[in-house]
């Protein structure tokens, strides 16, 4: 559970000021809503390494694309896809 | 060696494999410190290709399996409570309390949610204002980071129902306890990636130094543990001993400033106990007393009494080094996952459950 997924920053949706950002990350076509506090230095078209939601750290993007294609064959990317019915309680 | 086709860089592989056997002259014990490197160790089946005088054992770095027995009972007495909702990653569900785990609980009616992020779990908190919202938040210094994000946020936005139980754990004290064992085996370790991408390196040389022993930071594809074994046996047969980086393309020496200032803001280091090794101190984060409100064990009047590990769970010696998963006498038989006695056999990234998946003795029985 401590891996970290790299994923490309697609647009920045809230910015509450200079630190609380959030941005919509793409990995591999799955979207996901990404605190992007840790690295205020973070732009548009970046990769970040994302961990339980917060971006901690920029990668390069033929690293991130490597790391993210061998996550994906070895089935770690699982968990960004929480079903929606164990976020509720039926 | 049949995954070796899907990996990044088979050639390099094979090379370092090579060199591996070639410059191996004494019998060494290296211990990778992450769960998730021993998931991929383990399934990669790189075991098997290493020198016969390289042993890798498994340590303790898989928040699942350390996070202790009172604490697992702590959280469903939280998800008991009326009117409270209890969130987790998935993974800490099916870990057995001293009566039930957090999965049982919910079968019975309790209100436990699996999300991916603590972030989620303040929204959910700020979109039921009559219930109190707990954060289950268990993780090494990789996940503390994100856990203290949601309580700043929380206090920024005033979401005065929302509430973390901390079970943080810290690697370089564990890595101390696991040396000052009188029957201590780990000749080097390799220390987790994402860790030190949040932390830097610094914390480790002092370790080193003390110990005598190389300490090789290392990423969790099967090249980088290649890599980060033979710099740990380079050292080893050199007979140096210093902290290395094999990771830099994550991880730089002095770590993710923010993230570091953003856990001393939220935490406090602290005592913690470990399943299975006990209490080490100054080896834990919890809620410091600026953000107390948010602290669920000050919040609520938690009463359960203190509970016992399983004695028939020999996880204690397995995340020491001292002993493999196949020695436990309950491995495969008593002990699986579908019915585990302790917790190294519930997650995927345990030591138990990752030799009971992934070995190939136990996929052909």
């Amino acid at each position: 559970m401590c891996l970290a997924i790299p994923g490309k920053i697609i647009a920045i949706t809230e910015q509450l000021d200079e630190t609380f950002r959030k941005g919509k990350v793409s990995f591999g076509g799955i979207m996901k809503e990404v605190s992007l506090y840790m690295v205020p230095e973070a732009k548009v078209d970046d990769y970040v390494l994302v961990h339980v939601g917060v971006a901690i750290n920029i990668v390069d993007e033929e690293e991130a694309k490597l790391t993210f294609s061998y996550l994906k064959s070895m089935g770690e990317v699982e968990e960004l896809d929480t079903p929606d019915s164990l976020k509720t309680n039926p | 060696m049949k995954f070796l086709s899907e990996y990044r860089d088979p050639q390099l592989v094979q090379e370092y494999i090579k060199e591996l056997h070639r410059i191996t002259t004494k019998n060494w014990t290296l211990m990778e410190i992450c769960g998730g490197q021993t998931h991929s160790l383990v399934k990669n089946g790189i075991l098997d290709m290493l020198p016969e005088k390289i042993t890798m054992v498994h340590g303790p770095g898989c928040p699942v399996c350390v996070t202790s027995l009172s604490v697992i009972d702590e959280a469903v007495w939280l998800a008991e409570q009326p009117n409270h909702i209890l969130c987790s990653f998935g993974d800490m569900l099916r870990v057995p309390g001293s009566k039930k785990s957090l999965l049982e609980a919910k079968a019975e009616g309790a209100d436990v949610r699996i999300l991916y992020s603590p972030l989620e779990a303040v929204e959910l908190a700020k979109s039921n204002p009559s219930k109190e919202v707990i954060f289950f938040a268990v993780g090494f210094e990789t996940t503390a980071p994100a856990n203290a994000l949601s309580v700043i946020h929380a206090a920024q936005q005033n979401v005065v129902n929302y509430s973390i139980l901390a079970s943080h754990v810290l690697v370089p004290p564990a890595m101390e306890a696991i040396l000052s064992d009188e029957a201590n085996v780990i000749d080097a370790f390799l220390a987790a990636g994402h860790v030190c991408t949040i932390m830097g390196l610094d914390e480790y040389y002092p370790v080193a130094e003390k110990y005598k022993i190389p300490i090789v930071v290392t990423g969790f594809e099967p090249v980088d543990l290649l890599q980060g074994i033979l710099m740990a046996v380079n050292q080893l047969e050199k007979g140096e001993y210093t902290v290395e980086n094999q990771y830099a393309r994550a991880v730089l020496r002095e770590g993710n400033k923010m993230a570091k200032d953003t856990i001393e803001k939220v935490f406090s280091v602290s005592d913690r106990v470990w399943r299975g090794i006990g209490s080490i101190p100054q080896s834990g984060f919890e809620v410091n007393e600026r953000y107390k409100l948010f602290n669920a064990r000050l919040k609520f009047k938690i009463d359960i009494p203190f509970a016992e590990e399983n004695k028939e769970c020999i996880s204690g010696d397995i995340m020491k080094g001292l002993k493999k998963p196949k020695q436990c006498p309950n491995f495969g038989t008593k002990c699986k996952p579908e019915h585990p006695l302790g917790a190294p056999m519930v997650s995927s990234e345990g030591a138990c459950a990752a030799y009971y998946h992934y070995s190939s003795d136990t996929i052909m029985q």
